[in-house]
C-alpha cells in the first residue's frame, strides 16, 4: 500500500482499541524476569562457549603483531580469532569504523580479538593474556582545535542553508544576539549491553542480538562476513533499550558469528560495560553559534545557527542546526555545519540527533533573546511561530500547535509565577522556572507485516518491527484488533525475527506510526481476503466483535477463514506528503529547578511536557516514552558528559559509575499531557512519533530553570555546580 | 579474573596463617571493591580467604564510653544501629551518603576504609598509574581529573581515597584495631591509617601484609551537631566531588573533615581552632597547601562554601 | 496477547552439528570440575544454596559470580547483568531477605544461603503485588532493570518497615517512613535508562499504600 493521499475516515478512526490506555501485553514476561534478552537464549541441549572481546589500547595506529599463545593454551580456550587473522573485511553500509578485521587501529577500544572458551571466566582471563605490539600514530582529540580545519561535508548531508540576506539584516537589526553555546559527547548507555549468541547450522547462521534494526543488521552482518544475506537469520524480540546505540551492526554480534566458526560452538558474546563506551557509538559533541536578530517588537527577523562536530573520516554531522530551519520564523536565515575529523571512536545517531543537542543551544539562545526584548519567553515564541516551512512559505505544516502546547503548558504548570532571575530563595535553594520547546521532525520508512487469522479467531502479527521499550507489541496489537473487530487477547505479536516482513525498525521515532501503519496495510490485505472469500462486497464490510459484516451478512470470523486459515502481508510505502507539507512534532518542556545557593547543585523539583504529535496510539506507552525522554534531558542538562582525554584519544569515563545518568533521586514525579489532535497527512494511523520530541528541549528548559533560579547563565553543558558556583551569592 | 584458590576461614587466627602462607592473598568480605578491582585484574591474588564466618559482627560499648565496631559490620547495620543513630549521627549520615542500598548491605566497616581510589585512570589498566603499576607514570595529573585530589597530592598521585564513612571516622576520632600475621594486636589511630601518596601511591595504608582489621573503635560520644555534607552532580549513587564531615558544638567550636579532595580523610586540627571564625579561615588553613588541576581548582571554593553553609545549618 | 511459542520459536533452529559440539553437549556446569587436572580443581568449588526455595547444588569455577550462577548455570536469565561493576543494580537479588547486587559477590560465598530472585517472586497469571503494580503503573519500558528495579522495591519497603534510615531521612532517630522522597533515594542503585523512574515511584507507593 503506498500512502500518497492525506487519509480519510478509515477503520483505526473508530478508537475502540487504538489510542486507548491498555497496559504492555509484554509486560508480565518483563516484570517476571521471562522475557529472553539476547544473551538469554537458553537451549539445554546445547553447549554454548562464552567469547570475550579484547579492545585496541590505544587511539590510533596499525598492529604490528599479536602474541596469542598465552591465550590459546590457558584453560578452556576453544579458540581465539584475531583482527589480523581475519584480515581486511568490508565494512557494513551504516558502520562508520569498521567493527572487526585487518590491522588498522582506528579508535580505542575497537575489537581487535575474541576469546572463546568453555566458560566465562576461562575466556575473561585468556582475553587478558592477549598481547598486542602497536604502531601508534598521532590522532585529532580534541573538537576545540579540530574545528579550526573543519570541513564542509558533501551537500547530501545539506551543511549550508540561506535565505533572504542574514548578515545584513542581522547587522541593522535592533536587537541581538551573537553566542557559542557546546553540547558534549554522550553516551547511550542503555541497560543491556550489546550482545549477541551465533550458532551456525551448515553454511547458516543464527544470531540473537539485541537490534533496532533487524534488516540492517543482517544485510551489514552479510557484507562484512562476506556471506549471503539469505544465510543469516537474526532474532530480536526483546531489546534491553537502545536509544540508537542498537541502529547499527555492532561488534558483539561480528565477534559471536566468527568465534562460534572458529570453536564449532554456539557462543555468546556480550561488550562487557567499561568496554562499550568506547568500542561502540556516541553522540557526538557540538560547538554552535547562534545569532538572532529582532525587532523591538520581539519579531524575528534575522536567524543563524552554525554547528561543529567531528567524526572519524568518512563520517557524519551532527545535524544540531536541523530544527533552527523550521521552527521559528523571520525572513532572513542561514545555517552552516562543519565536519572535523576526529580519531575518537564513532559518532553516530543519538536519540533525537541533531534536534537533541541543536535545541539544547538554541532554546537557551531564545530564552536570552527574550529577556533582550523583555518579553515573557513564552510571548516571544508565540510571537514568532510560523505555520509554513520559513524557508520555502508556499509549503506548509501539515498540522502545528506549538502555540496550543506553550498556553496549555504555562497555565497548567503555573508559569505565571515565574519571578525574576534569582528572586526567589526557599532555604538553601534558590527556586526558577523555565520553558523550552520541543521539536522534531515525522520520518517514515516503508514496513511490512504479515496477518494471519486463523480457525480459532487469532489473529497473529508478524514483522520484523523491534520493541525496545517503545510499546511495539501493543500497539501493533491494538491497531490489528481494531482493523480485525477483534478483541486484544486474539491478536498475536511476534516481532524482531529476520524470517517475518521487513518493517521500519526502531529509530528517528518513525517506529511507532510506520510500523502500525504496515500492519494496518497488511489488515486491509485481509480483510479483502476475508471479504473475496465471503463474497463481500469489500467497500461496506465492517469487522466488528469477531465477526465480519456486510449490509445485512454476518459471519463470524472463524468461520470465514475456514481450516487454512488466511493472511494477509504487505508494506506500507509512502508518497511525497513528507515534501508538499512539513510534517514534524511539537512540544513545550516547563521545569522548575532548585539550585543550591551554597554548592550550585542543581535539582528539577517539577516537569511537564505538552506534546502535539498526532494521534496517540496508547498513552500509557506514549506517555512513558516521553517521560524517558525528560529523564535522559536531565542527565543530559545535569551530569552526562564523556570526558575527552585529548593527549590519549578516548573517553576516560567509561562505565556507568564514571559517566553519571539520571538515577530515581535526580527525577521527580513527572507530568505529561497530550494533545488532542490527528494528523491526516501522515498516515493511515493519523499519528506521529513521541519518543524523540520528549528529549528535544528538556535540557534547555533546564538550563533556563537554572538561570531563573540562580540569575547564572551557562552556555555549556553539562551545567555542573562548577560552571555556577564561582557567580553564586556569597554563604561565607 | 585470574584463578584463584578459594577458603573460608574459621577463626581470625587460621585467616592469619593461611595469608602468611600464600604469597597473593586477599581477605574477602563484603567484595564490593575488591571483585569489581579484580574482574579488571587491578587486583589479582592467587588465593581468596572468606572472612564472612569470622563473627567480628557486632558493635558494643567500651568500658570508656565508647564504641566497638566489629570489622564485618556491614554499613546498613552500622548506620541503622540506635546507639549510632543517636550519640554518632555523622557516621550514619556519612555511610547513608555512599554508594546504594544494596552495596551497603554488603559492604563492610573494614572493607570501606580498605576501598581504593576510584581514579578512571586507575581504573583503565592500558593507562599508565604509579598506584596501580608503579613508577609508569600518573595519567590523571595532566588528564581528566576533575574527581581527583587538591591536596597533600603529589606529582605521582592525585588520587582520592573515595569513603564516605572514613571521613565520619575521621572527624570522630576512630582508631582502627588489628591483628599483625604474627598474632599481635594493634591499634591504629585513623589519622595515621592511610598514607598520602608520596613517591609510593600504590601503599595506600600502614597496614602490614598480612595484617587483619578485628574492629573500629569510637571514643565517647562528641555531643553536638552532627553534620555530613556530600556534594555530587548526582543526587544519589555517586562520588563525591567533596563531602564536609562535622561536629560542631552549640558555641561554635567543633571538627571537620573533608572527602573528595586527598589520598586519605582530610582534616588539619588547626583549622578545626579556626573553625569558630568561620568556614574561610577554616578552609584557608584546612587547604593551604593545596595544588589544584584546572579541572578541580573548584573544589577549594566548594569546600569553603560547603563548609559555610554545615557551620549555618548547625547554627539553626 | 503475547503468543508463549515466541520464546520457542527459534529453538527449532537451534541445530547443532558438528562432532565436536555433540560430545560436548554434557558439559554442564558439574562435569567442568571432572575435565580438569587436580591442580585446577583447587580452582573450583561445590557450593549449595537455596534459589527460590530449591536447593542447588554447584560446582563452579571460584570466579562465578552469584548472577553469573544463576544466569548462566542455573539459567535464572531474570536477575540481569548491566554493568556487573555494581553500578547499575540491574542483577539485585535478595539473599536472606537483603538485596545485593549479585554480580559483586562470588557464588562460592553463599554456602546455605537462601536466595530469591524476580523469578521466585511470582509468575505471568500468579504476579507478587510489586510486579502487578508494575504493570499497572507502566513501571519500565525497555524491561531489562525491571528484574532488579522490582526485587529492590520489595526490600526497600522491607527496609522501611525494619526502620532502616536513608540518606534523606530527615530525622534519624524517628521511625522510617515509605515517603516519595524516601523510596526515590532508596532505589537510586536501580538505573533505569528509559527513565521509567515516575512511575516506579507511582508503583511503590501503590503497594506501599501511601501516596506520593
Amino acid at each position: 500500500m503506498k500512502f500518497d493521499t492525506p487519509a480519510t475516515t478509515n477503520p483505526i478512526d473508530q478508537m475502540k482499541v487504538v489510542g486507548k490506555p491498555i497496559p504492555r501485553i509484554d509486560g508480565d514476561l518483563k516484570v517476571t524476569g521471562r522475557a529472553k534478552y539476547a544473551y538469554e537464549w537458553h537451549d539445554a541441549s546445547t553447549p554454548y562457549a562464552y567469547g570475550y572481546p579484547v579492545g585496541a589500547s590505544i587511539a590510533r595506529g596499525r598492529i604490528r603483531s599479536m602474541d596469542i599463545a598465552a591465550a590459546e593454551k590457558a584453560p578452556g580456550v576453544l579458540a581465539v580469532v584475531t583482527t589480523l587473522a581475519v584480515g581486511e573485511r568490508k565494512k557494513g553500509k551504516f558502520n562508520t569504523a569498521k567493527l572487526f578485521g585487518g590491522d588498522e587501529v582506528q579508535h580505542y577500544h575497537q575489537a581487535i580479538a575474541v576469546v572463546v572458551a568453555e566458560n566465562f571466566e576461562q575466556a575473561r582471563a585468556a582475553a587478558a593474556l592477549v598481547k598486542v605490539d602497536y604502531a601508534e600514530e598521532k590522532g585529532a582529540f580534541d573538537l576545540k582545535e579540530a574545528m579550526k580545519t573543519a570541513e564542509k561535508p558533501a551537500d547530501s548531508q545539506q551543511p549550508d542553508t540561506s535565505v533572504g540576506d542574514f548578515d545584513a539584516t542581522f547587522g541593522s537589526a535592533a536587537i541581538t544576539l551573537d553566542e557559542a553555546y557546546s553540547t558534549p559527547d554522550q553516551s547511550h548507555a542503555m541497560m543491556e549491553p550489546n550482545a549477541s549468541i551465533a550458532a551456525w547450522d551448515g553454511d547458516n547462521v543464527t544470531v540473537w542480538t539485541s537490534s533496532q534494526m533487524i534488516d540492517w543488521w543482517r544485510a551489514d552482518l552479510a557484507t562484512t562476513l562476506d556471506i549471503d544475506k539469505e544465510k543469516i537469520h537474526l532474532m530480536s524480540p526483546f531489546i534491553g533499550g537502545g536509544f540508537g546505540g542498537k541502529l547499527f551492526l555492532r561488534s558483539d554480534a561480528v565477534l559471536a558469528v566468527l568465534g562460534a566458526q572458529a570453536a564449532k560452538r554456539p557462543v555468546k558474546v556480550a561488550l562487557p560495560r567499561p568496554f562499550m563506551i568506547n568500542n561502540t557509538t556516541h553522540r557526538p559533541a557540538t560547538i554552535q553559534r547562534i545569532r538572532i536578530g529582532a525587532e523591538r517588537d520581539g519579531k524575528i527577523t534575522a536567524i543563524a545557527h552554525e554547528s561543529w562536530s567531528g567524526d572519524q573520516p568518512g563520517g557524519q554531522l551532527e545535524a544540531a542546526v536541523a530544527q533552527t530551519r523550521l521552527l521559528y520564523a523571520g525572513a532572513n536565515r542561514m545555517t552552516a555545519m562543519r565536519l572535523a575529523t576526529l580519531n575518537l571512536p564513532e559518532g553516530n545517531a543519538m536519540r533525537a540527533p541533531g534536534e537533541a543537542p541543536g535545541l539544547m543551544a538554541l532554546e537557551i539562545a531564545m530564552d536570552e533573546m527574550a529577556e533582550k526584548l523583555g518579553l515573557d519567553p513564552i510571548e516571544f515564541r508565540i510571537l514568532n511561530d510560523t505555520q509554513v516551512d520559513p524557508e520555502k512559505p508556499e509549503r506548509p505544516f501539515s498540522h502545528r500547535n506549538l502555540i496550543g502546547c506553550l498556553k496549555l503548558g504555562a497555565e497548567t504548570f503555573g508559569w505565571s509565577s515565574r519571578g525574576k532571575p534569582g528572586a526567589r530563595r526557599e532555604g538553601n535553594w534558590l527556586i526558577g522556572q523555565g520553558v523550552a520547546v520541543a521539536f522534531r521532525n515525522n520520518m517514515m520508512l516503508p514496513s511490512g507485516a504479515r496477518v494471519r487469522l486463523d480457525r480459532q479467531g487469532i489473529a497473529t502479527v508478524e514483522t520484523d518491527m523491534t520493541d525496545i521499550g517503545t510499546g511495539s507489541y501493543t500497539i501493533i496489537a491494538q491497531t490489528a484488533a481494531e482493523m480485525l473487530g477483534l478483541p486484544m487477547d486474539r491478536v498475536a505479536v511476534q516481532l524482531g525475527d529476520s524470517r517475518f516482513p521487513v518493517s521500519a525498525g526502531s529509530g528517528g521515532q518513525f517506529g511507532a506510526n510506520s510500523s502500525t501503519s504496515g500492519v494496518y496495510a497488511a489488515c486491509v490485505k485481509l480483510r479483502e481476503a476475508v471479504a473475496a472469500k465471503l463474497g463481500f462486497n469489500s467497500d461496506d464490510v465492517v469487522f466488528e466483535n469477531g465477526e465480519v459484516r456486510s449490509g445485512n451478512r454476518s459471519v463470524p470470523l472463524t468461520e470465514a477463514v475456514g481450516d487454512e486459515g488466511l493472511v494477509g502481508e504487505d508494506t506500507m510505502t509512502w508518497g511525497d506528503l513528507t515534501q508538499t507539507h512539513q510534517q514534524s512534532t511539537f512540544g513545550a518542556h516547563f521545569v522548575e529547578v532548585g539550585v543550591d545557593v551554597a554548592t550550585g547543585e542543581s535539582r528539577v523539583r517539577r516537569m511537564l511536557a505538552v506534546c502535539a504529535a498526532g494521534r496517540i496510539l496508547n498513552p500509557i506507552t506514549a506517555r512513558s516514552q516521553v517521560i524517558g525522554a525528560m529523564t535522559m534531558g536531565v542527565g543530559g542538562a545535569l551530569s552526562e558528559e564523556l570526558a575527552v582525554d585529548t593527549r590519549r584519544g578516548f573517553f576516560v569515563n567509561h562505565d556507568l559509575a564514571g559517566y553519571e545518568v539520571a538515577v530515581h533521586a535526580d527525577i521527580p514525579h513527572q507530568d505529561v499531557i497530550f494533545m488532542d489532535e490527528t494528523d491526516p497527512m501522515s498516515s493511515p494511523m493519523k499519528a506521529k512519533g513521541v519518543g524523540e520530541l520528549g528529549l528535544c528541549g528538556v535540557s534547555a528548559a533546564i538550563a533556563n530553570a537554572i538561570y531563573n533560579a540562580s540569575g547564572v547563565r551557562v552556555r555549556h553543558y553539562p551545567l555542573t555546580l562548577d560552571k555556577l558556583i564561582g557567580n553564586l551569592p556569597d554563604v561565607a | 579474573m585470574r584463578a584463584f584458590t578459594y577458603e573460608r576461614a574459621s577463626t581470625i587466627e587460621t585467616a592469619a596463617a593461611s595469608a602468611a602462607s600464600h604469597p597473593s592473598t586477599r581477605f574477602i568480605a563484603g567484595g564490593t571493591n575488591l571483585l569489581d578491582l579484580m574482574k579488571l585484574e587491578i587486583e589479582v591474588p592467587t588465593h581468596l580467604i572468606d572472612v564472612n564466618g569470622l563473627g567480628l559482627d557486632t558493635i558494643e560499648k567500651t568500658p570508656d564510653g565508647g564504641l566497638r565496631i566489629g570489622a564485618l559490620v556491614r554499613n546498613t547495620d552500622l548506620a541503622a544501629d540506635e546507639t549510632v543513630r543517636r550519640d554518632y549521627g555523622l557516621l550514619s549520615r556519612a555511610l547513608l551518603a555512599g554508594a546504594s542500598g544494596q552495596l551497603r548491605n554488603k559492604a563492610t566497616t573494614a572493607g570501606n576504609l580498605l576501598q581504593r581510589t576510584r581514579c578512571p585512570y586507575f581504573y583503565d589498566t592500558n593507562q599508565p598509574c604509579n598506584k596501580r603499576q608503579p613508577g609508569s607514570g600518573c595519567s590523571a595529573i595532566e588528564g581528566f581529573s576533575r574527581q581527583l585530589g587538591i591536596v597533600g597530592v603529589s606529582d605521582a598521585c592525585i588520587a582520592t581515597h573515595p569513603s564516605d564513612m572514613a571521613i565520619a571516622l575521621r572527624a570522630l576520632d576512630a582508631v582502627v584495631e588489628t591483628i599483625k600475621p604474627d598474632g599481635r594486636r594493634h591499634a591504629v589511630p585513623i589519622a595515621e591509617f592511610h598514607r598520602l601518596p608520596g613517591n609510593t601511591p600504590h601503599i595506600e595504608t600502614v597496614l602490614e601484609q598480612g595484617e587483619f582489621i578485628t574492629g573500629v573503635v569510637l571514643p565517647a560520644p562528641l555531643g553536638g551537631r552532627h553534620i555530613y555534607r556530600k556534594v555530587r552532580d548526582r543526587a544519589s549513587y555517586a562520588f563525591a566531588l567533596i563531602s564536609v564531615g562535622a561536629v560542631i558544638q552549640s558555641d561554635g567550636t567543633g571538627r571537620i573533615a573533608v572527602g573528595g579532595v586527598a589520598h586519605k580523610p582530610w582534616r588539619v586540627e588547626a583549622a578545626d581552632v579556626a573553625l569558630p571564625q568561620g568556614a574561610r579561615p577554616a578552609t584557608a588553613v584546612l587547604l593551604a597547601d593545596a595544588r589544584p588541576t584546572e579541572h578541580n581548582r573548584f573544589k577549594i571554593d566548594l569546600v569553603e562554601r560547603t563548609l559555610g553553609a554545615v557551620i549555618a545549618e548547625a547554627k539553626g | 496477547m503475547l503468543n508463549p511459542t515466541q520464546l520457542e520459536i527459534s529453538r527449532r533452529n537451534l541445530l547443532i552439528t558438528s562432532a565436536a559440539a555433540a560430545a560436548a553437549t554434557s558439559a554442564l556446569p558439574l562435569s567442568a570440575a571432572a575435565q580438569t587436572s587436580p591442580t585446577e580443581t583447587k580452582l573450583i568449588s561445590t557450593v549449595a544454596f537455596a534459589v527460590n526455595g530449591e536447593r542447588r547444588e554447584l560446582n563452579v569455577d571460584n570466579r562465578t559470580t552469584l548472577l553469573d550462577a544463576l544466569r548462566e548455570h542455573l539459567h535464572l536469565t531474570g536477575t540481569k547483568k548491566g554493568c556487573d561493576h555494581g553500578q547499575c543494580g540491574a542483577c539485585t537479588v535478595m539473599v536472606d531477605g537483603r538485596r545485593i547486587n549479585a554480580c559483586l559477590t562470588l557464588a562460592v560465598m553463599h554456602e546455605g544461603d537462601e536466595i530469591t530472585t524476580i523469578e521466585g517472586l511470582g509468575q505471568p497469571g500468579n504476579l507478587h503485588p510489586m510486579q502487578a503494580a508494575f504493570v499497572k503503573h507502566d513501571g519500565f519500558q525497555c524491561g531489562y532493570c525491571t528484574p532488579g528495579q522490582i526485587c529492590s522495591s520489595v526490600a526497600v519497603l522491607e527496609e522501611i518497615k525494619a526502620n532502616i534510615p536513608s540518606h534523606v531521612t530527615t530525622n534519624l532517630t524517628a521511625p522510617a517512613a515509605a515517603s516519595a522522597e524516601e523510596i526515590r533515594e532508596r532505589m537510586s542503585g536501580n538505573i533505569c535508562r528509559c527513565g521509567a523512574y515516575s512511575n516506579i515511584v507511582d508503583a511503590i507507593t501503590d503497594v506501599a499504600g501511601t501516596r506520593a
